[in-house]
């Protein structure tokens, strides 16, 4: 859907869709925290920014010029061979059971945290100087041309 | 809640996210709008962070879930830069089809 409808909005809508699916898998999974982080990040942040850019160029009734077939037809089967690629590799495996010490609360903030704080520390400071660099450079490349 | 884990097996997550990264790889192939485009970037590097989650949560392992916290934030960042991106290119050329694009191409 996200790939197929013509109407960028749409397909914005449907991907969406598709992260609050996800989100709902993390929390199957026992990952409250990355959940909320996904719904608040991908949903909150990068949809509304995908929207917005949609908006101010004004590309929601755009028609795209119509592709060849041909190239449709290769893509969708070109992907299509690499799904095929994936899933032989992996009825290859063996099935992986579940830990038998499982541990429910491993996705809880508080173990996070702790494993975030520790053993990660040095990324978590190198992503907030990403984080800086990434601002400047939006800001940089939004701004007008400088006289 | 505790029961999913237990019931399905990791093969199930392992199938389902390589659909999502085959899904984003044909649109990334076929569709000519640059926003398009990255919105199927981002469905294969939440394909990757299903699969990280997954296999953090199997082998009950915090590390995996840490993983996933910084491909987020890398992901926010690169949406931004590349949004601003596409804005300077509307900017100089009124179209965001990649086809007009073509002056790095040898």
């Amino acid at each position: 859907m996200v790939v197929m409808s013509k109407n960028p909005v749409h397909s914005i809508l449907f991907l969406i869709l598709t992260f609050f699916a996800i989100a709902g898998h993390y929390v199957l999974l026992n990952a409250q925290f990355l959940a909320a982080v996904h719904i608040i990040v991908y949903a909150g942040a990068i949809m509304v920014l995908f929207l917005f850019v949609i908006m101010l160029l004004n590309l929601n009734e755009e028609s795209e010029p119509h592709k060849s077939t041909m190239l449709k037809f290769a893509a969708v089967i070109s992907a299509g061979i690499l799904l095929i690629v994936m899933v032989g590799m992996f009825k290859g495996a063996e099935t992986i059971a579940a830990s038998h010490p499982h541990d429910a609360g491993i996705g809880m903030i508080k173990n996070l945290g702790k494993v975030l704080f520790n053993d990660f520390m040095l990324p978590f400071e190198v992503s907030s100087v990403l984080f800086l660099a990434a601002m400047v450079g939006a800001v940089m490349l939004g701004k007008k041309e400088i006289k | 809640m505790k029961e999913a884990i237990l019931t399905v097996p990791l093969n199930w997550y392992v199938l389902l996210s390589a659909a999502l990264f085959c899904i984003g790889v044909m649109g990334v192939m076929f569709r000519r709008n640059a926003i398009i485009i990255f919105m199927c970037i981002e469905l294969m590097l939440n394909a990757v962070n299903l699969l990280l989650v997954a296999f953090s949560a199997y082998h009950s392992d915090p590390a995996g879930q840490v993983f996933v916290f910084f491909i987020m934030a890398v992901a926010a960042a690169e949406v931004a830069v590349g949004l601003a991106i596409l804005m300077m290119i509307y900017r100089n050329t009124h179209t965001i089809d990649i086809n007009v694009l073509n002056k790095l191409k040898w």
